[in-house]
């Protein structure tokens, strides 16, 4: 139950803001401190969530397979590599480590 | 943002569309998985990949309920890092000029890859088709590989071993590179990993994450103060 009201708000939410964006007068959101802001939010949260899912095991820090599996994405990355080419050399190099007992 | 020419040929837009379109959707696999993984039912996977449909919240939302955080600060999180939309829909309905009977159906498809490629389209009528066949293809797509990979976990087993586990945080770090070119991008994101993973044990799962997200603003607010101290433009990055 607790998993469908998680689902439920964040759906709205989602959606809400989504629609937002298309129905606010162009003008609403254009002062320089809020765009800023709105382009400075996802980062912060999607570094904070990266470092979680590399670091984290419940609420204690690990270091594990994972975080050598988002290292070859991170290289990846700086090569230019497409999205999935990304995400697949985080599982292979993870599930690789694991096998080899890492 | 004209309608005349000088702009790419329909093909092309298409083209580069479907390019993402396919590639970013084949990814709602991972999802599939990492939301089956993490103990939600097929039912509720697939809900979320057709009624949230923006990849990054739905990671969120999902390892924030396995790391045992409430439905509140789960949605929570989620919710934020869906607020980027709101900024595209506004960019989007400048150049797209929908009627405005079509925005609430449009409004779902207001996304990363939806406002990336219609914003590199030189003409309005490449922005919408650019937008139409990305959305397309990426929300049919999305949908199926989510119910596929949902399936899968099961018949996969122990997710963990196949190293599924590392799928999210790799598409984080994918849709986070290309924002951190500025050194304000950087300070942010560094501020932002020290505060999630320093008060990851001290405070409730989910909440670290809202924390961290507070660098935002913090940074700001710095580097406003001290450009002003110093008398140089607030926007003098690097």
């Amino acid at each position: 139950m607790n998993i469908w009201i998680a689902i439920g708000v964040t759906a709205v939410g989602c959606y809400a803001v989504k629609l937002a964006g298309l129905l606010v007068p162009a003008g609403a959101l254009e002062r320089p401190v809020v765009r800023r802001l709105a382009a400075l939010l996802p980062v912060a949260l999607l570094a904070a969530l990266t470092a979680q899912q590399t670091f984290s095991d419940g609420q204690a820090l690990v270091l594990d397979a994972r975080a050598a599996g988002v290292a070859a994405a991170a290289v990846a990355l700086v090569l230019r590599a497409p999205f999935l080419l990304v995400v697949a050399s985080a599982v292979v190099v993870t599930a690789g480590v694991r096998a080899l007992g890492g | 943002m004209r309608d005349d020419g000088g702009g790419k040929p329909d093909g092309a837009v298409v083209r580069d569309a479907l390019g993402v379109g396919i590639a970013v959707g084949l990814s709602g696999f991972a999802f599939g998985v990492t939301s089956a993984g993490s103990g939600l039912t097929l039912l509720q996977t697939c809900a979320l990949s057709l009624l949230v449909f923006t990849g990054a919240s739905q990671f969120a939302l999902v390892g924030a309920l396995a790391a045992g955080g409430s439905p509140f600060t789960a949605a929570a999180g989620a919710f934020f890092l869906g607020v980027r939309n709101a900024f595209y829909g506004l960019r989007l309905s400048q150049l797209l000029a929908l009627p405005r009977a079509v925005r609430p159906f449009a409004a779902q498809w207001v996304i990363d890859e939806t406002a990336a490629v219609s914003l590199a389209q030189p003409t309005r009528r490449g922005a919408r088709i650019g937008f139409v066949v990305t959305g397309l293809s990426l929300y049919l797509l999305w949908n199926l590989t989510t119910l596929l990979g949902a399936l899968g976990a099961e018949a996969i087993g122990d997710t963990d071993a196949w190293g599924l586990d590392a799928a999210g945080p790799a598409v984080f770090l994918a849709l986070l590179a290309p924002m951190l070119r500025a050194g304000t991008e950087r300070t942010v994101a560094g501020l932002a990993v020290l505060l999630g993973l320093g008060l990851l044990p001290v405070l409730p799962a989910g909440v670290p994450v809202l924390v961290a997200a507070l660098a935002a603003p913090a940074v700001l607010w710095a580097r406003g103060r001290g450009s002003a101290s110093r008398g140089d433009a607030p926007e003098g990055d690097r």
